[in-house]
């Protein structure tokens, strides 16, 4: 039988909320994709258009488009091609969720030098996830 | 197939790539591979000429065409499929290959998409960290659970690699497209490398736990199946460790490519820690590493959805079907593929930003 290594509470919690979380970032991608696909809704960019752009860098691109970066894709989640962003935020969001599920333990545990490196990791994901951080063209 | 079932095969899957001690895989890991059968060295052949008739086609289309012809075909409207179904299948195979080879999918992903498909290497960066971003999210829980993955270990590494990466990912979004191109061209020769001439150590010797480490209290016991044995293990060096990992932050954010095979050498040679501590807790730490830099390129335009998902979903399912074949041998030269694809894609990216090969 295999033996067993008794990990600590945080840990343990950590992976359940990344289990669950992955799980349902990577269903709402998938059925996003077939929406999209299937045409149920019609995408920002036509399917036949997109040849035209995805050789394009990013700055011409949304220069061509008329795509506004940032978090304005949630406006536009009637569009089939934007939907799937729901997903894909969702796998680039659970990590801040799990850190924020242990911090709560490290605190309990009076662990103080992981509560401030735990709170600190989620104040740069969050920086990143903010869309504060712009890029100039080239 | 039932996509909720997908992530638990390939969290299982890649769960056993670190338990069990035949397929634990560093680099290529030529002391552990098992030696390969006759079939296993056919299937190895196959899979090579596969890769590189794809990519020999992709390119000698693109010599033999003029690019208003091309232009022609991207443009027409019954062959827009084309691409993304040519991208699935080419994940698909490099899902099996990165198994049998021991690395991460991410660093094969942007080298040979950036330099034989029509996508621009910024959509590219962005589908190659989501790409490696999904692999270890599905393999974090397993790694986490059985103690393999180390979450003390972890942490302090992730917030500086994963503050590095951002920085990492606005220099690569802000750089010239040529610049970028010959920067990852000699990284991937880089790798090459380290792959060839890096050793590995399954229990490195550490006298004495460093201040920091200590301080953070970063040491733990994993149980090795294959002695039945627990194994108490520390660290040390860990300022030097955690100084690296600025540099392999930039990096991946830079050029998107996962950092697994920076990550290992610096845990398990520098830092001290078991080999298997180090991949799996590498493997996890993408999870994080990979998620600031994943949020600059999705807050800069830098995703397509029609790039992403057949590549993450190509490759989850060749991961799957590598660890079937895995089960069975591992071909011994499956070691010299990866390093043939990464040496030949790395050349194509540094003479494609030099204009040597365009």
């Amino acid at each position: 039988m295999a033996k067993e290594i008794k990990v600590t509470e945080e840990q343990l919690i950590y992976a359940k909320v990344l289990d669950l979380g992955m799980k349902i970032g990577l269903l709402s991608l998938i059925i996003s994709f077939i929406i999209y696909l299937t045409g149920i809704l019609d995408p920002f960019i036509p399917v036949k258009d997109l040849p035209k752009y995805w050789g394009l860098s990013v700055h011409q691109y949304l220069e061509a488009t008329g795509i506004k970066p940032g978090w304005t894709w949630l406006r536009v989640l009637d569009k089939g091609d934007f939907l799937n962003f729901l997903g894909i935020a969702f796998l680039a969001g659970v990590t801040i969720v799990c850190y924020l599920a242990v911090i709560p333990i490290f605190i309990r545990k009076k662990d103080w030098t992981y509560t401030i490196i735990a709170i600190l990791e989620v104040l740069v994901l969050l920086l990143a996830a903010s869309g504060i951080l712009k890029i100039g063209g080239h | 197939m039932d996509p909720l079932h997908l992530p638990q095969k390939c969290s299982r899957f890649l769960g056993t790539l670190t338990t069990a001690p035949k397929n634990l895989q560093f680099f290529g890991g030529s002391t552990l591979s098992l030696r390969g059968s006759g079939k296993g060295k056919k299937s190895v052949f196959v899979l090579i000429t596969l890769i590189m008739a794809v990519l020999v086609f992709f390119q000698i289309s693109s010599a033999s065409t003029g690019s208003q012809e091309i232009q022609a075909i991207s443009d027409s409207a019954t062959t827009w499929w084309i691409w993304p179904l040519v991208l699935f299948i080419v994940t698909f195979v490099l899902g099996i290959v990165a198994v049998l080879g021991g690395v991460g999918g991410g660093v094969l992903f942007v080298p040979i998409i950036g330099g034989f498909f029509p996508f621009n290497l910024d959509f590219v960066r962005g589908a190659g960290l989501l790409v490696a971003l999904s692999g270890a999210l599905a393999a974090g829980p397993g790694l986490l659970k059985r103690g393999m993955a180390d979450l003390r270990l972890a942490l302090p590494v992730a917030l500086i690699a994963s503050s590095a990466a951002i920085v990492g990912a606005m220099i690569g979004l802000a750089l010239p497209k040529n610049v970028v191109n010959v920067a990852l061209g000699l990284t991937i020769l880089g790798i090459v490398a380290i792959m060839l001439m890096a050793k590995k150590s399954e229990f490195p010797e550490v006298p004495k736990a460093d201040v920091l480490s200590t301080a953070l209290r970063i040491n733990g016991i994993y149980y090795e199946a294959s002695t039945g044995q627990e194994i108490p293990w520390k660290i040390h060096r860990t300022p030097q460790g955690l100084a690296l990992f600025i540099i392999i932050g930039v990096m991946a954010g830079m050029f998107g490519l996962g950092a697994g095979w920076a990550n290992v050498p610096v845990l398990n040679l520098l830092m001290g820690a078991p080999l298997k501590v180090s991949v799996a807790t590498s493997k996890f730490l993408l999870s994080i590493t990979d998620t600031s830099a994943a949020w600059v390129y999705i807050n800069n335009g830098a995703v397509l959805p029609m790039m992403v998902v057949p590549s993450i979903v190509g490759i989850m399912l060749g991961s799957i079907v590598g660890v079937k074949i895995l089960a069975k041998a591992r071909p011994a030269a499956i070691k010299y593929v990866v390093i043939g694809l990464l040496l030949f894609s790395g050349l194509r990216a540094l003479l494609k930003g030099l204009a040597i090969w365009n």
